[in-house]
C-alpha cells in the first residue's frame, strides 16, 4: 500500500494540447509524469512550450486537450484557488508585491488561509532564515532589496504554507553568474531538507544537470525526450546531442581562451 | 485697493457662494467616484467593456456645458431643481478622468505581480482588492484630482441655470459690466481649484507605490 503511494506520479500529462485561441499550436501530445521528490527540469529554448507546460500544472492555463492531473486528480475538476495554494510558484522576475513589506508579502498566502499572527510572524523568520536571509529584511520593502535577495524572498513566500509540488520558471534567469551560481547551490541543498516535488523550468543545461533528477527536452511544443543528468550528455538523441555540443563548445571556447 | 475693499464688504456673500460651489464639486466629485472607480474596474477586468463605457465616457466630455444644462432640463425630477441638475452634468464631465484612470492604474500593474498573486492562488476579489487598487490608487487619485479641477471650473457655469455657485458673481458681474463682481467669483473659483490640485496632489504623492 505504502509502496503504490509512493510510487504513482504527483503531476501526470496525458495527451495534452494547448493550443492559443488563434488556432497557434504551442505544445502537442505532451505525455509527461513527474514523482514525488523529484526536481525535474524542462529545458528548451524560447518557445519551446516549457512555461506553457508550467503553468498547466497550477491552472494558470487549462489544457485544449488531453488531462493534466495533480495528485490523482484533474486540474480542471479541481477547485483552482485551492490547488494554486498547495503548489509553490517562483518566476523569473519574481513578482513581489511591491507596496507590501518582505514580512507580508511572504506572509501573504498563510494570511489568507487564516493563520494567526504570531505563527505567521514565526514562519516567516523561518522561511526567511531557511533562504538565507536575516530576520531584519522582513521590515524591507522589496524595492529596497538586491536582485538575489528579492529571489530569496520570492522563493520564501513559494514555500510559506508548506506546498508538497514548487513550480520554477527560470527562477535564477535574471540573475548574475555568481548570485546564480550561490542561488544553485542554496536550491540544492534547500531540496535536500525538504523534500518537494519541483517541476524547474530553464535554457541553460549546465544549471539544468547540475539541479535536475530528470530533464525533460522540449522543442517547438513537444517533448523530445526524458532522461537523467548523466544519460543526457551520453545521449545520441540529435536534438539532446545539439544541445550538448552547443554547451561543450562553449566550454571548450572557454578554455581555448584560458590557454592563450 | 478697490477690490480688497470690496472683498472685506462682500465677505459674507463670497463665503457663502464659495461653500455652495464646493459643495456642488464635492457631491458630483463623490458620485463619480462610486461610479466611476466600478466601471475602471470593469473596462480594465473585462475588455469587451472598455470600448463602450470610455467611449461613451468621451462623447458626454465633448458635449458644450451650457448645451449639457440644457439636454437635462426636460429630465423628471432632476430638471426641478436646478443644484439637482447642475450635479448631474458636473458628474457626468467628472466621470471620464475618474474612469480613464482607473482603467489605466489597474492595468499598468506589472504583470509579473498579477501572475504571481494569481499563481499564489489568490481569488480574482483578493488580487483586486489587494494588489491592483493598492497599486493604482496614485493614478486614480490623479484623475479625481484632474475631475475635481476640471469641475470647480464647469461649476461657475452652473449658476447659468440658477443652481448658485461663485458663478453668480461672474454672471452677474457681466451683466452689469463690474469687473470687481467677475473678480469675486473668479479669485474664489481659481483659489478653490488651485488648493484642490495641491492637496490631491500631495495625496496622489504620498500613495504611490514604490
Amino acid at each position: 500500500m505504502e509502496r503504490t503511494l509512493a510510487s504513482a506520479p504527483v503531476i501526470e500529462f496525458r495527451d495534452v494540447a494547448y493550443v492559443l485561441p488563434n488556432g497557434k499550436p504551442l505544445l502537442l501530445e505532451l505525455n509527461l509524469e513527474v514523482q514525488r521528490g523529484e526536481t525535474l527540469v524542462l529545458l528548451g529554448r524560447s518557445g519551446s512550450g516549457k512555461t506553457t507546460t508550467l503553468k498547466l500544472i497550477n491552472r494558470l492555463l487549462a489544457p485544449s486537450g488531453g488531462e493534466v492531473r495533480v495528485n490523482g486528480s484533474s486540474t480542471v475538476e479541481a477547485n483552482v484557488i485551492r490547488l494554486r495554494r498547495s503548489i509553490g510558484y517562483v518566476i523569473q522576475d519574481v513578482g513581489l508585491f511591491p507596496h507590501f513589506t518582505v514580512e507580508r508579502n511572504i506572509g501573504l498566502v498563510p494570511r489568507i488561509e487564516g493563520w494567526e499572527a504570531p505563527r505567521i510572524h514565526n514562519r516567516v523568520e523561518e522561511l526567511l532564515q531557511l533562504v538565507g536571509l536575516e530576520a531584519k529584511i522582513g521590515e524591507r520593502y522589496p524595492h529596497q532589496l538586491s536582485g538575489g535577495q528579492r529571489q530569496r524572498v520570492g522563493v520564501a513566500r513559494a514555500l510559506a504554507a508548506d506546498p508538497a509540488i514548487l513550480l520554477m520558471d527560470e527562477p535564477f534567469g535574471a540573475l548574475d553568474a555568481l548570485t546564480r551560481d550561490e542561488l544553485q547551490r542554496e536550491f540544492l541543498s534547500l531540496k535536500q531538507r525538504l523534500s518537494k516535488t519541483v517541476v524547474f523550468v530553464t535554457h541553460d543545461l549546465r544549471e539544468a544537470l547540475r539541479l535536475g533528477s530528470r530533464i525533460a527536452l522540449m522543442e517547438a511544443g513537444r517533448l523530445v525526450t526524458v532522461l537523467p543528468p548523466e544519460g543526457f550528455v551520453r545521449s545520441d538523441d540529435r536534438l539532446v546531442a545539439a544541445y550538448v555540443r552547443a554547451f561543450a563548445d562553449g566550454c571548450e571556447l572557454v578554455a581555448q581562451r584560458g590557454s592563450l | 485697493m478697490n477690490l480688497l475693499h470690496f472683498f472685506m464688504e462682500n465677505r459674507g456673500q463670497i463665503l457663502e457662494l464659495s461653500l455652495e460651489h464646493l459643495w456642488l464639486v464635492g457631491i458630483s466629485t463623490l458620485i463619480a467616484v462610486l461610479i466611476g472607480i466600478p466601471l475602471g474596474i470593469l473596462s480594465a477586468r473585462w475588455p469587451v467593456w472598455n470600448r463602450p463605457v470610455l467611449g461613451t465616457a468621451n462623447i458626454i466630455q465633448t458635449i458644450p456645458s451650457l448645451a449639457l444644462f440644457g439636454f437635462l432640463l426636460p429630465v423628471p425630477w432632476i430638471g426641478e431643481r436646478a443644484d439637482r441638475l447642475a450635479i448631474l452634468a458636473l458628474t457626468l464631465y467628472a466621470l471620464l478622468p475618474v474612469i480613464r484612470n482607473t482603467y489605466t492604474g489597474i492595468r499598468s500593474v506589472d504583470p509579473a505581480v498579477i501572475e504571481a498573486g494569481r499563481g499564489m492562488g489568490l481569488t480574482g476579489r483578493q488580487l483586486l482588492l489587494q494588489v491592483e487598487l493598492p497599486l493604482a490608487l496614485s493614478v486614480i487619485l490623479s484623475g479625481v484630482r484632474v475631475a475635481v479641477v476640471i469641475s470647480v471650473g464647469l461649476a461657475t457655469i452652473a449658476a447659468a441655470i440658477g443652481a448658485g455657485g461663485l458663478g453668480e458673481f461672474i454672471f452677474r458681474g457681466l451683466a452689469m459690466v463690474n469687473n470687481q463682481l467677475i473678480l469675486a467669483g473668479a479669485i474664489p473659483a481659481a483659489v478653490l481649484a488651485l488648493s484642490a490640485d495641491f492637496g490631491l496632489g500631495w495625496l496622489e504623492k504620498r500613495m504611490r507605490p514604490r
